[in-house]
């Protein structure tokens, strides 16, 4: 019963459709910004390294090389500011949380290219 | 005003219109039976009297039946009285059910709890104190309370503690009101109410809820 109205009560804040991307996907995260009385949309691309949680509490890392410095972001899955997530290219991966990236540098980070239908190659 | 007697269901987190995350409690509130409407001239004051949840029938007491009766009802398990002052006139009579539906157009509300019963605490745990340090030849007294009193504190009488001196004892399982919570979000259908930030006790406790008398 508890469940049951936990589940109602949390379910007014997820999102009715939400983004299909994997573990190891490079993604563009929408998200929305704001900046005093304005909003715009900002691009995080990045390469998914990582998912957890249920429900309202799901979050996915995104992780980037910025100026040889690595980049992690953490997005709450169903946040209304995190307008979209779209799968630019799929990574080939044997697990479901990719750190070992966090210990390699250039070209060693990259991951071969999985063919998926979700992807659009672009 | 408004009152509700509920059952505090769990806690979560919602998102708003702005995406930013508000912590909220949710409470499943009434419908909440009208056992008796006191007056000041039958009572020496007036109130109502409100009952949520049925006790088994089998396992009500007699007097409870009897009482719960008047109100055409079952024995209550939570029956608690909103008082009101003395020269109002209520629209309530016995037998008529109050809803979450009372909450509406009420911003903030008053959450009262039984908080968790925590057991035998010491004072760093139950009033906050200090202690003292992990080392620096401090030997078996790292959590103790510190002087409770001094020798002439009650002059030739060699020393007293004050009235009041926080020492260590049973903490927790006492009634705790949250003041001033916002109510986010009323649901008619499943009778909830949801309010922001946490509120005494366990899941499945009852509470009582009021309209907060400040900020409304």
């Amino acid at each position: 019963m508890k469940t049951e109205i936990m589940d109602s009560v949390e379910n007014g804040s997820l999102k009715k459709e939400v983004p299909y991307f994997e573990i190891g996907d490079q993604v563009d995260v929408h998200c929305r910004i704001r900046e005093g009385s304005k909003t715009r949309v900002q691009i995080f691309r990045g390469t998914v390294i990582g998912r957890r949680g249920r429900g309202i509490n799901e979050t996915f890392t995104v992780r980037r090389v910025v100026n040889d410095e690595g980049v992690e972001r953490i997005f709450p899955l169903h946040s209304p500011n995190v307008l979209d997530v779209q799968a630019i290219r799929s990574g080939k991966t044997r697990r479901a949380k990719l750190y070992y990236l966090r210990d390699r540098v250039g070209k060693a980070t990259r991951l071969p290219q999985r063919h998926s239908k979700h992807t659009i190659t672009r | 005003m408004a009152m509700l007697l509920g059952r505090k269901i769990g806690m979560t987190q919602v998102y708003d219109k702005t995406g930013a995350i508000t912590t909220v409690t949710v409470i499943q509130a009434g419908p909440c039976r009208v056992m008796q409407v006191k007056s000041k001239e039958s009572d020496g004051y007036s109130a109502i009297q409100m009952g949520f949840e049925d006790v088994k029938e089998s396992r009500a007491k007699k007097p409870a039946l009897g009482h719960a009766a008047k109100a055409k009802t079952g024995a209550k398990k939570f029956v608690r009285e909103w008082r009101l002052s003395d020269d109002a006139e209520t629209e309530y009579s016995p037998g008529d059910d109050i809803s979450v539906s009372v909450f509406e157009d009420i911003e903030y509300v008053d959450v009262a709890g039984t908080s968790k019963g925590k057991g035998y605490a010491g004072v760093m745990k139950r009033h906050g104190f200090g202690g003292f340090p992990a080392s620096h030849g401090t030997e078996r007294k790292h959590r103790a309370p510190g002087s409770i009193s001094s020798y002439a504190s009650d002059a030739g009488h060699g020393g007293n503690l004050k009235k009041g001196k926080r020492m260590a004892g049973r903490m927790g399982g006492e009634r705790v009101t949250g003041k001033r919570h916002r109510l986010v979000s009323i649901d008619q259908e499943q009778n909830l109410l949801i309010v922001k930030g946490s509120v005494a006790g366990p899941a499945g406790g009852y509470v009582e809820i009021r309209q907060s008398k400040t900020g409304k």
